[in-house]
């Protein structure tokens, strides 16, 4: 049962919980007329601490599909009644006119300070550089409908994998299914950190390999899941000179993929994929980003108990 | 040497390390207590060759779980009838609260006033603790 329950840290969910969220989404995908009055008179509070336009939208769509309503706030400064309340006082006045709080903040572990006031669910919309669990859920549920499976895939990650919190997550979600193998793509000053290589791959016997470019492995590929590489965080100038065209998709690099290839990104992007596959059937990073609203329909219906 | 009384029924917490024994007489409230309780500093000990101690009178239900954070080498005797009934082993606490502060400034606890900062135990070998919050890693050294 999730209903009640909170959403702080991507791993808060067992399997079967995650499986039935992902179920419940597909159902909502495909028969939305179904769903359309099932959060009828509830309320979704959208506290974002920090502007994030994309990720509220998308609750707030969510919700609004659902036959909910909507109210929040979206950075501090445009409340003053927040401004400068600590966060219990906040949480306990907003929860007695909302049924459920989708929480963005800059503060790590500040979603988790505000379960513990909350009477009510409390999903965490971002945690500065922390977590991002309904991220993690997107990418759950996009690797499941475009390939129709969570198992017996080869994923390819690209990018900052160090300091990429949906990397991390996306590995600790996906090292829990069958067969997975991972190939892991950056370069060496931006590898996975080492808790994740001996923790969650090397003590679960999941195969990975670590590859400084996309082009040599791109061909064995599943899934490729890009993420951005910044200049600063090369440690040299070399290295970047080196390998900065290896973690840009364009295609050249794609006329080596499989056909079968589904390319996902977290968005937003930058320049590490070229606008000229957008167009690519292999190019999956727009239909992710529906993906993400129904799988945020499908938790905030299990959260409040309604489907 | 200076001569305490040894007591009936209490508590003696020993082998404090010479110079702690007010931070954790202070730590365990005895300053408020309404019971008989004295701090010895600079007791000469074979062991550590300078000690610290505190001897409790009739109260015998105090928590003394975070002792062990602060540091396990410290014995804690537990008297009745004039008879050590109970030493009890002290080993690192699998929560600590309120004790460490989080180091991380991106953690709430940097911003929040009255929050309480919160360690949990990782692994007990290493003395490896993480902030309930941000995950943060703190190294107990004692
Ligand atoms: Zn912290």
């Amino acid at each position: 049962m999730l209903q009640g329950k909170h959403l702080i840290d991507p791993e808060d969910f067992s399997i079967e919980e995650l499986g039935s969220i992902l179920e419940l989404a597909e159902d909502m995908l495909n028969n939305q007329a179904k769903f359309k009055d099932v959060c009828n008179g509830q309320i979704l509070g959208t506290l974002f601490y920090e502007p994030s336009t994309r990720t509220r939208f998308s609750f707030e769509a969510a919700m609004i599909r659902l036959g909910g309503r909507v109210i929040g706030f979206a950075e501090p400064g445009s409340s003053s009644v927040m401004k400068g309340e600590s966060i219990p006082d906040t949480i306990r006045t907003v929860a007695s006119y909302v049924d459920i709080i989708a929480m963005r903040h800059p503060k790590e572990g500040a979603p988790k300070y505000a379960s513990y006031y909350s009477p009510i669910p409390i999903i965490n919309a971002g945690d500065g550089g922390h977590q991002h669990p309904t991220q993690m859920l997107t990418d759950l549920f996009t690797i499941k409908e475009v390939k129709g499976k969570l198992s017996n895939l080869t994923i390819g990650l690209c990018g900052d994998l160090k300091f990429g919190r949906t990397v991390h997550s996306l590995i600790k979600a996906m090292s829990r299914y069958e067969n997975v193998k991972f190939l892991l793509i950056s370069p060496n000053e931006l590898q996975i950190p080492e808790y994740i290589r001996t923790e969650i791959l090397a003590n679960k016997d999941i195969p990975f390999t670590e590859v400084e470019r996309l082009e040599d492995v791109i061909d064995s590929l599943d899934i490729l899941y890009m993420t951005r590489v910044q200049k600063e965080r090369f440690f040299n100038e070399a290295d970047y000179i080196r390998l900065k065209d290896s973690y840009i998709l364009d295609k050249e690099k794609l006329k080596l993929a499989k056909d079968d290839l589904s390319i996902l990104h977290p968005f937003p992007r930058v320049n590490e994929i070229s606008y000229e596959i957008d167009e690519d059937p292999r190019a999956c990073y727009f239909d992710q980003l529906k993906y993400g609203m129904y799988v945020r329909m499908a938790l905030i219906a299990k959260l409040l108990g309604v489907a | 040497m200076l001569y305490i009384d040894s007591i009936s029924k209490g508590i003696v917490i020993d082998h404090i390390r010479a110079g702690a024994g007010f931070s954790i007489f202070k730590y365990l409230d005895l300053d408020k207590a309404d019971f008989t309780v004295a701090l010895i500093i600079n007791a000469p000990s074979k062991k550590l060759g300078k000690k610290d101690l505190i001897k409790i009178e009739n109260k015998i239900d105090l928590d003394l779980a975070m002792l062990g954070f602060i540091d396990p080498n410290i014995t804690v005797n537990i008297i009745e009838g004039e008879k050590i009934v109970e030493k009890i082993n002290l080993s690192l606490p699998r929560r600590v609260e309120g004790i460490i502060e989080c180091k991380n400034p991106r953690c709430v606890t940097s911003m929040e006033r009255n929050i309480v900062h919160k360690f949990v135990l990782m692994d007990e070998k290493d003395g490896v603790y993480k902030c309930e919050y941000c995950d943060q890693i703190y190294s107990w050294e004692g």
